[in-house]
């Protein structure tokens, strides 16, 4: 750890995490932790704006905007298990507001993260209590946010390599979307869904057994598809991986 | 030309179930990328020339009046004549006045996408003139009566053997196998050298028009525009004003960024430079040109938000690294330009009700924006134009009203969390079993093509508020 003081970290749930997947915000708890954090969860928080934002709704994102800019901008840092959000935070909010909420918004940018670029890059977390060794083969989706936007792609590697001791099957196109974009998937179905599906062929042909990523989104997409085809693909938030938290059902899996 | 847009979603309906087409498109996808990154990355520091073209054009888009006049007064001084075009109607008849001025029957024609958007060919066709396109590609096109799929490769779309069977059935030229790319090549290069030689009037394009000398630059892998350019005795350079550049160095410039990001090759086979007619000491070359530079709306498009479109330097790689591209193919979009430039540019160019699906054909992945070698921000446009969509009331009410609720829910934290409470839990009880939904109330889109996961339990939230409130203790 680069400072002798604990860092504080406000955590940024992500409505995702909240609604459909605590485990993997709990995980996340547990890693910052580990890593020397002092984390705290902003009970207000709600939603980061990304479906009406990418929908071009502006005027309805703003008062979201500005609401997780007042219950976050006192933190020392912020960090979300998606770069997307992360990636709505630092680059959209900018761009959305205008005058004096623009200088708060960049100021908010400059202190938020991505959970595994901050594990890697900030507090340099470099070991954990041991977690299971006996992964099945595992492929790494790279989500489009995170990637292009938070310049996501060596961290979570590196930590599942240093945690896990897991080398990635890298699948082809790891890189390229999968097809869920929001509310893309539902407006456009039929190509959403060739999307997807390269996405599970080039995983398959990975040999892994196991997909994790850093974005529900994506990963409720690719386990609903792989579902709905009746296919043996666990999918898992990295997050959950890295925290050892391999026992609860994976996500689209019967209790 | 004839606009289709409005049927994107069919159009991609029906090309994703040509199952030959899915896999050639699916090729494409995965190695023209792999070109382009092999062709940077040799480069060297292509990010800083990127940024150097990305802040020339800037800065030349900005005072595009100072220099368009200076490429007028250079051109017009190497003995060219210059038109300007106000809409594209006003380019096709400059350009068939020209053609029956001189008596012309026989056009021959180099790549353009410029006269693909005012359907010059059909335009010329009906004022008389029998119209050739001489690039391979746009020539496979004419023959089979088809538009574009790819603005550099525009009959990418087509397999070798479609192509084979084509010119078997459309050339007289009796029993053979071409059998090879080679024997196609040959076939092509045969049956266009005697139009070459008999046209009466050639027409190409421009990528860059400089104005400190006059110059015309066009870069291309056939040589078929020079033959286009060099052999009829009236050449017609059909382009828009958007295209001029500063210096002879800046045309160079974007010419290394152009030709690694459209094909992954260092350099094309033929760039060449168009200073005017023939002069007294050249053995060739026409004895007139002309310049029509069309406005077509960029001016409109300078003075929007949209302006930095106009750097776009149709390179084709947002099209060959979009995976919406390659799921859907180019015809899908409909118009002249596919692909994510294309989305952006369609509605600017013609209307945005018109275009209506096409600034939605995006999930703002990112990939485009970061191989654009003019740093256009595309998602950022698609993601603006939406909001557009919206503001106009062209987005259906339905999403609007549904996302303009979530929004005002999501700034009531306590509703939120109960309403959020409530619901989650009750899926869990209802899906948590069986880990899924296949059919979800509000969610049918979704539910189409995939099962909706069941949410693992309680919201985070309030578990977690659980575990506080019992610290606390
Ligand atoms: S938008 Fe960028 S990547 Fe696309 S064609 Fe234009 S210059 Fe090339």
């Amino acid at each position: 750890m680069s400072e002798s003081i604990n860092p504080r970290v406000s955590l940024f749930v992500t409505c995702l995490a909240d609604l459909m997947r605590p485990s993997v915000a709990f995980a996340s708890i547990r890693l910052l932790e580990q890593a020397g954090c002092i984390v705290d969860v902003p009970l207000q928080q709600t939603c980061c704006g990304q479906p009406g934002y990418n929908s071009g709704e502006y005027e309805a994102t703003i008062p979201i905007a500005r609401q997780t800019i007042e219950l976050f901008e006192h933190a020392e840092y912020v960090v979300a298990p998606s770069g997307s959000c992360a990636g709505m935070i630092c680059h959209h909010y900018p761009k959305l507001l205008d005058g004096e909420w623009r200088e708060r918004a960049l100021a908010l940018a400059e202190k938020t993260f991505e959970l595994t670029s901050f594990l890697v890059d900030v507090v340099k977390l470099e070991s954990a209590p041991a977690v299971s060794t006996d992964l099945p083969p595992i492929t790494y989706h790279d989500s489009c946010a995170g990637l292009r936007e938070m310049g996501v792609k060596d961290q979570p590697r590196q930590l599942l390599k240093t945690l896990c001791d897991v080398e990635i099957n890298e699948m082809q196109q790891s890189d390229v979307c999968c097809g869920f974009g929001g509310t893309f998937c539902a407006k456009m179905p039929d190509i959403s869904e060739k999307m997807v599906d390269d996405k599970l062929r080039n995983a398959g042909n990975s040999g892994a057994t196991l997909l994790t990523g850093g974005d529900l989104g994506c990963l409720l997409n690719i386990a609903g598809r792989a579902r709905r085809q009746g296919l043996e693909l666990e999918v898992r938030h990295v997050a959950e991986i890295l925290s050892g938290d391999l026992y609860s059902p994976a996500i689209g899996e019967g209790d | 030309m004839e606009q289709h847009s409005q049927h994107f979603k069919e159009n991609a309906a029906r090309a994703l179930a040509d199952a030959s087409a899915v896999a050639q498109r699916d090729i494409l996808a995965l190695f023209t990328p792999l070109m382009r990154e092999a062709a940077v990355s040799e480069f060297g520091d292509f990010a800083a020339l990127r940024d150097h073209v990305k802040k020339m054009r800037q800065h030349t888009l900005d005072n595009l009046d100072y220099y368009l006049a200076r490429f007028e007064l250079e051109a017009t001084n190497n003995g060219n004549r210059i038109h300007y075009a106000e809409t594209a109607e006003d380019m096709n008849s400059i350009v068939l006045d020209i053609c029956q001025q001189h008596g012309a029957r026989k056009v021959a024609k180099g790549k353009s996408m410029v006269t693909e958007e005012t359907g010059l060919n059909d335009f010329l066709q009906r004022g008389g003139m029998e119209v050739l396109e001489t690039d391979l590609g746009e020539y496979i096109v004419q023959q089979a009566g088809e538009t574009p799929s790819h603005i550099v490769g525009p009959a990418l779309h087509k397999t070798q053997q479609q192509i084979r069977e084509q010119f078997l059935e459309n050339h007289d030229l009796g029993e053979r196998d071409l059998e090879s790319i080679g024997d196609l090549v040959g076939e092509a290069r045969t049956v266009l050298r005697d139009h070459f030689l008999e046209a009466d009037v050639g027409i190409i394009g421009s990528n860059a028009l400089i104005a400190e000398n006059g110059y015309s630059m066009l870069v291309t892998n056939e040589g078929n525009g020079d033959l286009c350019a060099n052999l009829p005795s009236v050449l017609i350079i059909c382009t828009t004003l958007d295209r001029v550049l500063p210096r002879a160095e800046d045309a160079t410039a974007i010419q290394r960024l152009l030709v690694r990001s459209a094909t992954g090759q260092p350099q094309t086979c033929y760039t060449s430079f168009y200073s005017g007619p023939r002069r007294a000491q050249d053995a060739d070359g026409p004895l007139e040109t002309h310049i029509v530079l069309l406005d077509g709306q960029r001016t409109d498009i300078l003075a929007s938000d949209y302006s930095e479109m106009l750097r776009c330097i149709r390179c084709g790689s947002c099209l060959n690294h979009c995976p919406i591209f390659a799921a859907t193919g180019g015809h899908s979009y409909g118009w002249v330009y596919p692909g994510p430039m294309g989305s952006v540019l369609t509605p600017l160019l013609t209307s945005l009700e018109a275009s209506e699906a096409l600034p939605n054909a995006c999930t703002s992945c990112g990939r485009c924006e970061e191989v654009c070698p003019s740093a256009i921000p595309l998602p950022d446009m698609l993601r603006d134009l939406r909001h557009e969509q919206s503001v106009q009331k062209i987005t259906p009410a339905s999403w609007r009203n549904g996302l303009r609720l979530h929004a005002w829910i999501a700034t009531r934290p306590r509703l939120y969390q109960a309403l959020t409470g409530i619901g989650i839990s009750l899926m869990h009880r209802l899906g948590g079993k069986k880990g899924g939904f296949s059919k979800l109330p509000l969610a049918s889109g979704w539910t189409s093509k995939r099962d909706f996961p069941a949410p693992q339990g309680e919201t985070f939230m309030r578990q977690y508020r659980r575990r506080s409130q019992s610290n606390e203790r």
